[in-house]
């Protein structure tokens, strides 16, 4: 029967974690949940955040108990059918815990890779194989390929995936040019010759919305699908206190009203949260790139030039994927849309539906991708 | 991003302001490492190896072994920094300083002030502190609070090898003498440094962990002691804010007295001697400008005022360590 018999186990968040802190179940013993129930909450030295289930089915059993340090792959919880005996799932616990063998620590798994278009450094992490067309991550103003942590793994099950460090973000070059969407789409598909990747699934966030939605107007040859998260370049509004916001402050104590403007659940920034931020802020270049951006794209809270036109003259799935509580760019975007634009919106998320709410936005983004075939 | 060395990350920072500006320029006893020998070049990198690989990137021309002679080319550098470039002389133990007093007292810390602010001295000069190396009373103090004491001078404590890059890469931009103390004991250890070039403002302190109860402030690798203390601390239920000044000249008073003014309590860890020192500085204008917000008198983990001892027994007691603090935080919560 043990083939009935379902594990869920810690999962890994992005490149560096090695194990997670379950800080509190959500469930108890015997309910049912559904894949993309919240089940617990697991902290990381990053981050904490609402683990999601990735199955359905009775929890049988919560094997891990609040407050435990567990490595990446350990298992958490049974799922298994009302059926299945107490001492089947009992033997499944031993014999998984048995056999369990935490990843080595220097085994990270695929490490990011650079490549240099016009002489700019562009670091990206490639996950996934095979021979689908790859899925381009673009992430948003301030933030890097980490922003796609809970992404990035289940959609590289669909297709190959490359979640790119735009330019003055993350490990990439610092230069910006103009700072406009323009110069920096220009990038991207430089970018994609140089990597030989002619056709492609473009999903952005932000103002890396408003970068893939450039590059589908400047080659819709080249651009299979589109899924723009609380994306710019929709409408006229943009929170300049955030922007502004996020150069400015030097201190936590500072910087924690300014991001938990991103978040619905705003316990999910943590103080290693801001440490990173303050790291990225340091680097040579960032400063003057992240206010030229300000200053090209955002200028006194008003978006400079909205590419709703090209949205129209799309004919390829167009996806919109928005938090209800955004308090970056309003949601109120999404309305006039073209009938042909898919919306969605998520109940209970600030301006990042796509870590808030991951298994539901990579359902969205895995079926705008088929939907394309 | 990889893991680097404190040693490393320093070298590294070096390097990279060598490359942006040609006027950085390294000196001090075995930094080429080789000169006057059978021929080996770059053979030490100073006495524990932080500029080694430094001169085949840039030349003899720009990495220099000195004589044994530090009143000269520590007053070397700081007469070359008063004429156009942006010298980094190691001074390889802080125990030594004694002899080129003059040249960074008198000479070097004066010279913005007494040519009316016309004149600036971009001169970092590189020093090991620190007991824990069973190099003994004439090789292991922790001198930084002399240097303090006096106007005209950055004093750098950088407790971390992140930390250390980024305090290095802005003390070779910053147009005052600088003081950098590496302590000898960390220099293998590791952690997660950018490879691109970054700096710290200096004056701007670093809080580790944010607590409720007490504010503990250390200085250089005190800082991952206090941490260590803060964790036993939370086990017992009281939560500490963990403060790294980074520079204890110029120091960030306003968060120390905002963390202060949170927490109600002060503990101070320091490991050089406890008189005179940048312990009883904090001390004293924590008293001074938070009284009211203190509810338990202030606490100073330091060590003994005495020579560091060579017997390795005695060594180990001498410094601070995370049960003292445990201790010290009881105290002040008491």
């Amino acid at each position: 029967m043990t083939d009935s018999i379902q594990p869920i186990i810690m999962p890994k968040w992005g490149l560096a974690m090695t194990e997670g802190l379950l800080a509190s179940w959500s469930v108890v013993e015997g309910v049912t949940i559904n894949a993309g129930d919240e089940i617990c909450e697991i902290e990381t030295t990053k981050l904490a955040n609402m683990f999601e289930s990735p199955v359905s089915g009775l929890l049988r059993r919560c094997v891990a108990t609040e407050g435990e340090d567990l490595p990446v792959g350990a298992l958490l919880a049974v799922v298994a059918a009302s059926d299945v005996s107490d001492v089947d799932v009992d033997a499944y616990v031993a014999r998984f815990q048995e056999d369990f063998v935490p990843e080595e620590a220097d085994d990270t798994g695929p490490e990011p890779e650079s490549v240099t278009v016009d002489g700019l450094r562009l670091v990206y992490l490639k996950q996934g194989e095979g021979d689908g067309i790859p899925i381009i991550l673009l992430h948003g103003f301030g933030a890097d390929m980490n922003g796609w942590l809970f992404n990035q793994g289940d959609l590289s099950e669909v297709a190959p995936t490359f979640a790119l460090d735009l330019p003055g973000h993350g490990k990439s070059a610092k230069q910006v040019g103009d700072g406009s969407l323009m110069w920096m789409a220009g990038v991207v598909e430089k970018f994609m010759s140089a990597m030989s990747l002619p056709t492609v699934h473009l999903v952005g966030h932000s103002m890396g919305a408003g970068i893939a939605l450039q590059i589908a107007a400047d080659q819709p040859q080249a651009v299979k699908s589109l899924t723009l998260i609380a994306g710019a370049a929709l409408g006229d509004e943009v929170n300049i206190e955030f922007l502004e916001g996020y150069v400015a402050a030097k201190r936590q104590k500072h910087m924690k009203p300014v991001l938990q403007q991103l978040v619905y659940d705003k316990d999910l920034i943590s103080p290693d949260m801001m440490e990173e931020v303050f790291k990225f802020k340091r680097i040579d270049g960032v400063i003057d790139g992240l206010n030229t951006l300000i200053q090209t794209n955002f200028v006194g809270g008003t978006q400079q030039g909205s590419l709703r036109d090209a949205l129209s003259a799309l004919s390829i799935p167009v996806t919109i994927i928005w938090g209800r509580e955004d308090q970056i760019i309003p949601v109120s975007h999404t309305d006039g849309l073209p009938a042909s634009v898919k919306i969605e919106i998520i109940e209970h998320s600030g301006h990042v539906p796509q870590m808030e709410h991951a298994s539901r936005v990579n359902e969205i983004i895995t079926a705008t991708i088929a939907s394309a075939a | 991003m990889s893991k680097k060395s404190y040693r490393q990350a320093i070298n590294e920072a070096i390097a990279q302001e060598m490359r942006r500006d040609e006027n950085v320029l390294v000196w001090g006893e075995d930094n080429a490492g080789g000169t006057g020998g059978d021929g080996e070049q770059d053979a030490w990198g100073g006495v524990l190896g932080v500029t080694k690989g430094l001169l085949p990137e840039f030349g003899p021309n720009r990495v220099l072994d000195t004589p044994i002679s530090e009143s000269a080319f520590i007053g070397a550098a700081a007469g070359a920094a008063a004429t156009g470039l942006r010298p980094v002389a190691e001074l390889m133990f802080v125990d030594f300083m004694g002899v080129c007093f003059d040249q960074i007292f008198n000479q070097a810390a004066k010279f913005r002030y007494m040519f009316g602010g016309k004149a600036v001295t971009p001169m970092v000069i590189r020093t090991m502190y620190g007991a824990g190396f069973r190099a003994a009373s004439q090789h292991s103090q922790a001198l930084y609070s002399v240097f303090t004491h006096v106007p005209g001078l950055k004093v750098v404590v950088p407790s971390s090898p992140y930390e250390a890059k980024g305090l290095m890469t802005q003390a070779i931009r910053d147009d005052d003498p600088v003081i950098f103390f590496e302590n000898k004991v960390m220099y293998d250890d590791e952690e997660e440094v950018p490879d691109d070039p970054y700096a710290i403002p200096f004056g701007e302190a670093r809080l580790t962990r944010e607590g409720d109860d007490v504010t503990i402030v250390a200085i250089g690798r005190m800082v991952g002691i206090a941490n260590q203390a803060a964790d036993e601390l939370e086990k017992a239920g009281i939560s500490a804010t963990v403060v790294d000044p980074r520079t204890t000249s110029p120091l960030d008073v306003d968060t120390i007295i905002e963390c202060v003014e949170d927490t109600g309590r002060l503990v101070v860890v320091d490991e050089s001697h406890p008189r005179c020192s940048v312990a009883s500085d904090i001390s004293s204008i924590v008293a001074q400008h938070a009284f009211k917000a203190l509810k338990g008198p202030i606490q100073m983990v330091t060590a003994p005022h005495t020579p560091v001892p060579f017997a390795p027994e005695l060594e180990d007691a001498y410094v601070p360590n995370p049960a003292k603090i445990v201790d010290a935080v009881k105290v002040a919560m008491a």
